[in-house]
């Protein structure tokens, strides 16, 4: 059975609307994608019928949203395929994930002289918790280098394992390129040299299947709003030992198991790292949003995604002076392109008046722009709900672009 | 949105395509740095300031279209008019590109200006046009900083 994009279009509500009098092509879902009916609706109901908060009250209410919040978090242990629910703490997104992971793991533990060890493709998200880091503990950060098509080189970032690494940070996928990593290889050779593996999953999981245990790691953090869940919710995996091991990063509510004005204990994890009142109905969106995922079968959803990113890249490559940024062996999701010397900024407002939504800018990735020498690229990323129609308005409003700058 | 003509008018693409008194002068009296962290558009603005009036003006580095536009033109507007003048023309360009997009602007006076006004209408794009501007109050201010648009 062939994958059937534009009945997954119509469970979409927002792809009915028009953008400057015409129908909306989304081309942004690796900023954040759009939501189905289910998620929408599940988390209107959630508030409909059965809100109130969770791990408090004996009440039915606070029951009812308890069993709804622990649910959710072993639909995402199951979609990660991790060992544990208790491996799965919620966190408002990816970046709050790898914070959690700097300061709650990294920051007790790393010594003046220590590497962490992160790659040259790596959103802001996944450099900057570990400059901060770096500049609390007299560690460094060094940089594995990409080539010029943007994938990793695998002899470069071997050869940057030394005894001081005792941290690697990577993407599953590039946000900026496409590029997918090989990241159960390179976690691999990390391990072997004794450093701690966190990955960037964000644009990982809206389009691939994830198996934390295959991919080897010892972290992975994502957020729900890339894959068709709301805004405000993402869940980090760590390995249960590890997380164990690790103090609070923020206190509060329902991270302790006693308090008095001597001593507090702390809750085992997850609990102790979800200080305060939860996103609740996130969670219930997210829950919603694995389960419309996987009803759709991720396999299939996988080869869609393919078709499309090798159908944009042909019909892009066929414009003269539109330049494809980055070329990696395997990519995922998304094409970076210039258009001559067009400024993106100006592509993307072009674009925009045909009703086209996509990114335009450094993608939170200023390394890797200045690893490309341009100062932004426009970027169409995909999902489940695009056609190949859509790329066809790419291609024409790419064209409009070159029409009025001539 | 209207047209896009309307934002990418004649004026700004040749301006775009052909800035104008692009470069550094080799001695300038004044001079100030904008950035854009928000796309990454940077500009040098040298200015020869003499008697209260500027003589000379260049602009060097790279943006978009309307930002580069806004450079070339300001670049030009500038020339021979009075430091008073100059701060006047900016409120008047100031006021012109944040007004409403379906006001009516008043374009009297502004000359090549004007075409920066349809800026109006994409709110996002307003910091583009202004870059330049704010650099030239920096830069007359003395004040050494690098102005930033965030």
């Amino acid at each position: 059975m062939s994958f059937d994009a534009l009945r997954v279009a119509r469970e979409f509500p927002i792809l009915s609307r028009q953008v400057h009098q015409k129908p909306l092509v989304y081309l942004d879902s690796a900023a954040s994608s759009q939501k189905p009916s289910a998620v929408i609706d599940a988390v209107s109901n959630y508030y409909r019928t059965t809100h109130s908060n969770v791990h408090r009250g004996v009440h039915t209410l606070s029951e009812e949203a308890t069993r709804a919040y622990e649910a959710a978090r072993e639909s995402v242990r199951s979609f990660l395929n991790a060992a544990s629910p208790r491996e799965i703490v919620f966190v408002r997104g990816t970046t709050e994930g790898i914070n959690l992971v700097a300061q709650a793991y990294a920051r007790p533990t790393l010594r003046p002289g220590d590497e962490i060890l992160v790659t040259e493709l790596e959103h802001h998200s996944n450099l900057v918790p570990w400059q901060i880091v770096a500049g609390q503990t007299g560690a460094k950060v060094v940089m594995a280098p990409i080539d010029e098509r943007g994938d990793v080189i695998v002899e470069e970032f071997a050869a940057r394992l030394g005894p001081r690494t005792r941290l690697v940070a990577l993407a599953h996928v590039s946000n900026s390129l496409g590029t997918l990593l090989p990241v159960a290889q390179l976690a691999q050779l990390a391990k072997r040299a004794g450093a701690t593996v966190v990955i960037d999953g964000a644009q990982g999981v809206p389009h691939l299947p994830v198996d934390v245990r295959a991919l080897g790691g010892d972290f992975y953090a994502f957020s729900g709003h890339k894959m068709y869940a709301p805004t405000g919710i993402g869940a980090l995996w760590g390995r249960l030992d590890l997380l164990d091991a690790m103090e609070p990063w923020q206190g509060g509510g329902s991270m302790i198991r006693s308090v008095t004005f001597a001593k507090t204990e702390f809750a085992r994890a997850p609990e102790r790292f979800e200080a305060g009142t939860p996103d609740i109905a996130g969670a219930v969106g997210l829950h919603a949003a694995i389960d419309w995922l996987r009803g759709l079968d991720l396999d299939a959803v996988h080869k869609h995604e393919a078709d499309l990113l090798d159908y944009a890249s042909e019909r892009l490559r066929e414009i003269p002076s539109v330049r494809l940024i980055g070329t990696a062996k395997q990519r995922v999701g998304l094409v970076s392109f210039v258009v001559g010397d067009v400024h993106a900024h100006d592509v993307g407002t072009i674009l925009d008046g045909e009703g086209i939504a996509v990114r335009a800018g450094h993608h939170c990735a200023q390394p890797v722009m200045e690893h490309f020498d341009v100062p932004a690229t426009a970027r169409a990323s995909f999902a489940v709900h695009n056609t190949r129609a859509d790329v066809d308005r790419l291609a024409a409003g790419v064209r409009r672009v070159l029409e009025i700058f001539g | 949105m209207s047209d896009l003509r309307d934002l990418y008018q004649e004026v700004i693409l040749d301006h775009t395509k052909h800035p104008r008194n692009f470069g550094a002068l080799e001695h300038p009296t004044h001079r100030a740095t904008g950035h854009n962290p928000l796309c990454g558009d940077q500009l040098v603005l040298t200015l020869d300031v003499e008697r209260d009036q500027v003589r000379d003006a260049r602009f060097a580095g790279k943006g978009c279209a309307i930002s580069t536009a806004s450079a070339s033109l300001l670049t030009e507007a500038v020339k021979g008019k009075t430091v008073s003048e100059t701060h006047a023309l900016f409120e008047r360009f100031h006021d012109v590109v944040t007004a409403p997009a379906e006001s009516e602007p008043d374009l009297a006076g502004l000359g090549k200006l004007a075409a920066l006004a349809g800026v109006r209408e994409f709110p996002m794009r307003v910091k583009c046009a202004s870059l330049a501007w704010h650099t030239l109050e920096a830069a007359l201010s003395g004040a050494g900083e690098p102005v930033s648009t965030e």
